[in-house]
């Protein structure tokens, strides 16, 4: 099965991403619920597996999916990821309502991290999130305001031929 | 080398329903995620001590092929039961962390990444 298998079209409200668009879904994620966490990157996992979209590749998307799904349930209050693919590439774009990061470059290195004792006893505030996302995406876009939330976009590029 | 080969070698236990005996192509070790997320590679045993349901998710997103929990620690049945969920065998020995990474490689394993 290719990812041409998907006859889903992309509805008029994303109509900016592209009218391209294969498959598209958009999924709530709910800031400090670790139980929850990890559940979105595992359904885009079975949805690209079933698009017919090679291990590695699937393997960077939801890589970097993950840690953004995480970085919402540790920092933020709320967000949602819309996921998105087209004949070429696949697109997510991650949004949250939270204190946002203050200074972008700082929290780009390896090793810097502002999660608590709490969020490391769960295995995450290594500092590495956003390096694996940005290392894990073919675009990779960040955008933030304090005291309101974070924005990114994550691109993987399927179709290299 | 077979799962089964290293419970033998090991001597840990089987947490979750016995299945398929997958082929460990590598080792990593690690409490931290991000760490296991940034540098193991696909078929790879995930040895921690962190049992919470985000060593289950991590290792089904990085492809790991099992889970090895050291230090006598055990996950809860809401994380063994994902584990089920998405094939992913469970593993739990006594031995700390640095004695099973110390065994692994005299069997000739070598880090993950």
């Amino acid at each position: 099965m290719s990812a041409g298998c998907f006859t889903v079209k992309v509805s008029k409200e994303h109509a900016d991403m592209g009218d391209d668009a294969l498959y598209q879904k958009e999924f709530p994620v709910h800031g400090g619920d670790f139980d929850k966490a990890g559940e979105v990157s595992t359904q885009i996992k079975a949805i690209l597996k079933a698009a017919g979209i090679p291990d590695d590749l699937i393997r960077r998307v939801v890589i970097a999916c993950y840690e953004a799904e995480m970085n919402v349930v540790i920092h933020a209050d709320s967000g949602n990821i819309r996921f998105l693919l087209t004949p070429t590439n696949i697109q997510i774009y991650i949004r949250d309502r939270g204190p946002g990061i203050e200074d972008i470059e700082q929290a780009m290195k390896e090793g810097f991290s502002t999660a608590s004792d709490e969020m490391r006893e769960m295995g995450f505030g290594a500092g590495m999130g956003l390096p694996n996302i940005k290392k894990s995406s073919d675009g990779f876009e960040i955008t933030s305001t304090v005291g309101e939330g974070t924005e990114l976009k994550i691109v993987i590029e399927h179709n290299q031929s | 080398m077979k799962l089964s080969h290293i419970i033998e070698k090991i001597n840990c236990d089987l947490l979750t329903e016995p299945g398929p005996d997958p082929e460990i192509t590598s080792c990593l070790a690690s409490d931290m995620m991000s760490d296991v997320l940034a540098f193991s590679v696909p078929g790879a045993l995930l040895i921690t001590g962190l049992v919470n349901s985000q060593s289950v998710r991590t290792a089904d997103v990085a492809d790991a092929a099992a889970i090895l929990y050291v230090r006598g620690k055990l996950p809860d049945e809401k994380t063994i039961e994902l584990a089920g969920e998405l094939d992913i065998p469970l593993l739990a020995t006594q031995m700390t962390m640095f004695d099973v990474c110390g065994m692994l490689h005299c069997e000739g394993f070598e880090g993950a990444c």
